[in-house]
């Protein structure tokens, strides 16, 4: 193992996490200022690149496939929440579970009717399409975007919860809703503006995953399920746990995948651990959840009240 | 009111009971044999059902992972059988005892938290297991495998499909009975005290962590048994018996019964595999490639379809049927 794949993967897992942490802080935001069980997330990650992929094939400038993707994305947010999901936030878990999965059933059959089975390929913008040199190691240049991306949006994230009156309403409405209501905050307004917010950064994630990952039905539930094991993992509710827990996710999903079977193989017998490598690397990432939440069963850095 | 058991929801389940019953004697009369495999389905994730239902409806906790328990005795029968042991008896005490152990740690784990966080996380260790079962290429990875030969119950062979129903009858009728007797028992009432009010039966002095325990223990096992009859039904397992769409479509079926009625999941599989059925399989002649249109994209219809029963029927099919006679009372 050199210090060159070491990096290499180190950036990888960050990678990794920064589109966990857009996927997931939206998703916090819902479940934590809601109490509502969104598992159709997912599905808006995959509309978001879908959208980008198509006006991408359509006009061929990946800036423009953002500018529209993203927006569309966030619109497409507003309207599933308006028409199907707020009527169900006075409902029981079981019901807004049910109802999110007919959702993401639909999606999915919606884009596998326009857009097929087969994967859509989203390809790297010219602009991005090289490498970066990174202690005499070649790195795609893509990769360092999505990564700044990322930066970016946590910081503006932050400025717009803890600077702007905005914020200051979403962080009441999380602290207390009912009370924010009767203090004359509009919530229904409120519960949209943090959707359609969740929905855009989703499908800014689906935009820039894009070219990494293929763009095909379905691509929204694994991720999905990441992002659920970074929120329980980081404490519902909480932007600055979905900060932490999706790099730490990011990293310890990468870095097993990459270094465990090797590590195994000092330990074990060659087959075996040719067997088990694997297998335990991909299961890594939910004995991480299941160790935090024996011993903190709240999440890493829950919400703060009062 | 003496007579009170004999309500017409039990009427309506011993009609249906007794329509399963006759089914593989009914089928090859109208001509339609292959109904003998597709109410063994219905009845197998009626079983599985069932066992959810045992957490769901009358504990409460709404799990999102059981197909995990089912993707575990399916596989449980594959990987004994593709190493040659045929036993029933020693594939069920196997699949128990693994089941059991499983479902005693995740229990543990998941039980710590409660509402959404355990719905999320009952979803996070399926998907675990999933990815196990996928990495597992010596039992046929992502594929899955076909299995050898069908577990060995002595005198019954099971691969006469009449044998292999009745099995399943007979399995799904035992374990509603015992349900029935735990739902009514002393145990029973104390889940159902926990499921209205934890923070009471804690201040009565119940140790509601054991109780639920228990309870998502023995809804575990019934699934495990389900997921057994299921590799014996299909001779073959794949991780596709517990990925999250199966959880979901388990879900599913319980809501579409009626949560936290005995018989009510039997229902809602009933309904859910018939509804899957007659639309993937849809050709009723209609205009402009409608018939092509609903039968390559049946899911988006069932999603539709569960939004709906979601919105508007808020207890359920026989739910509905339970609450009619409630108000009648």
């Amino acid at each position: 193992m050199t210090w060159g794949l070491f990096f290499t993967q180190a950036l990888n897992g960050l990678q990794l996490g920064v589109l966990l942490f857009l996927l997931s802080a939206g998703l916090t935001l819902v479940f934590g200022i809601m109490n509502f069980a969104n598992f159709s997330h997912g599905s808006l990650y995959m509309m978001g690149a879908y959208f980008a992929a198509a006006v991408y094939g359509w006009c061929g400038s990946f800036l423009v496939a953002g500018l529209v993707a993203v927006p569309a994305t966030l619109l497409l947010g507003v309207i599933v929440e308006r028409v199907a999901l707020s009527r169900l936030y006075q409902r029981n878990h079981l019901d807004q579970v049910l109802a999110t999965f007919g959702l993401i059933l639909v999606f999915n059959e919606v884009v596998r009717y326009i857009w097929g089975p087969a994967p859509v390929y989203l390809n790297v913008p010219e602009a991005l399409s090289g490498t970066v040199d990174l202690f005499s190691l070649p790195y795609p240049a893509y990769r360092f975007a999505i990564i700044g991306v990322g930066l970016v949006v946590g910081a503006g994230l932050y400025l717009l919860i803890h600077r702007t009156r905005v914020g200051m309403l979403i962080r009441a409405g999380a602290a207390n809703g009912t009370m924010a209501a009767a203090l004359g905050v509009n919530i229904p307004l409120l519960n949209t503006l943090v959707f359609g917010l969740g929905a855009a950064l989703a499908g800014l994630a689906g935009l820039m995953a894009g070219p990494v990952f293929a763009v095909r039905p379905g691509m929204g539930e694994s991720i999905l399920v990441l992002a659920l094991v970074v929120i329980i993992t980081g404490g519902i509710g909480s932007i600055r746990g979905a900060v932490y827990s999706a790099l730490i996710v990011g990293v310890v999903d990468t870095a097993g995948r990459a270094f465990l079977p090797g590590i195994l193989r000092e330990f074990l017998d060659r087959s075996v651990a040719q067997a088990v490598g694997p297998a335990v690397a991909s299961m890594l990432i939910y004995l991480l959840m299941a160790v935090v939440l024996a011993f903190r069963p709240q999440g890493l850095f829950p919400v703060r009240h009062g | 009111m003496a007579r009170q058991p004999l309500s017409l929801r039990f009427w309506f389940a011993a009609a249906f009971s007794l329509l399963l019953a006759l089914v593989p004697i009914l089928a090859p009369l109208i001509g339609q044999p292959h109904y003998v495999t597709m109410f063994s389905r219905i009845m197998i994730f009626g079983l599985a059902a069932v066992g959810l239902n045992f957490i769901l409806g009358f504990g409460g906790l709404v799990s999102f992972g059981h197909a995990l328990y089912v993707g575990l005795g399916a596989y449980a029968v594959g990987i004994m059988s593709f190493h040659g042991i045929t036993n029933a008896w020693a594939q069920l005490a196997a699949a128990l005892s693994v089941g059991a152990v499983a479902a005693v740690l995740i229990g543990l784990v998941c039980l710590r938290t409660s509402g959404l966080a355990f719905i999320m996380i009952t979803l996070a260790f399926t998907q675990m297991v999933y990815f196990l079962a996928v990495s597992l290429t010596q039992y046929g990875g992502d594929d899955g495998m076909p299995i050898p030969a069908r577990s060995d119950l002595g005198l019954l062979s099971l691969d006469h499909g009449a044998v292999l129903y009745y099995l399943i009858f007979a399995v799904l009728m035992l374990i509603l009975y015992v349900a029935h007797r735990v739902v009514h028992s002393r145990f029973g009432v104390v889940l159902s005290g926990c499921k209205s009010n934890e923070r009471r039966m804690i201040a009565l002095g119940f140790p509601t962590l054991r109780y639920k325990l228990s309870a998502y223990v023995i809804s575990a096992l019934i699934c495990v048994i389900a997921g057994m009859l299921l590799a014996n039904l299909t001779r073959y397992t794949a991780p596709a018996y517990l990925n999250w769409v199966a959880s979901g479509d388990l879900i599913v079926m319980v809501v579409f019964g009626g949560v936290g009625t005995l018989f009510g999941p039997v229902v809602g599989s009933a309904a859910l595999v018939i509804v899957e059925e007659a639309l993937s399989s849809f050709s009723l002649g209609l205009p402009w490639g409608m018939d092509d249109l609903i039968s390559t994209h049946w899911l988006g219809l069932l999603g539709i379809f569960i939004l709906v029963v979601v919105l508007q029927l808020k207890r359920g099919l026989y739910g509905a049927l339970v609450a009619r006679e409630q108000g009648s009372n």
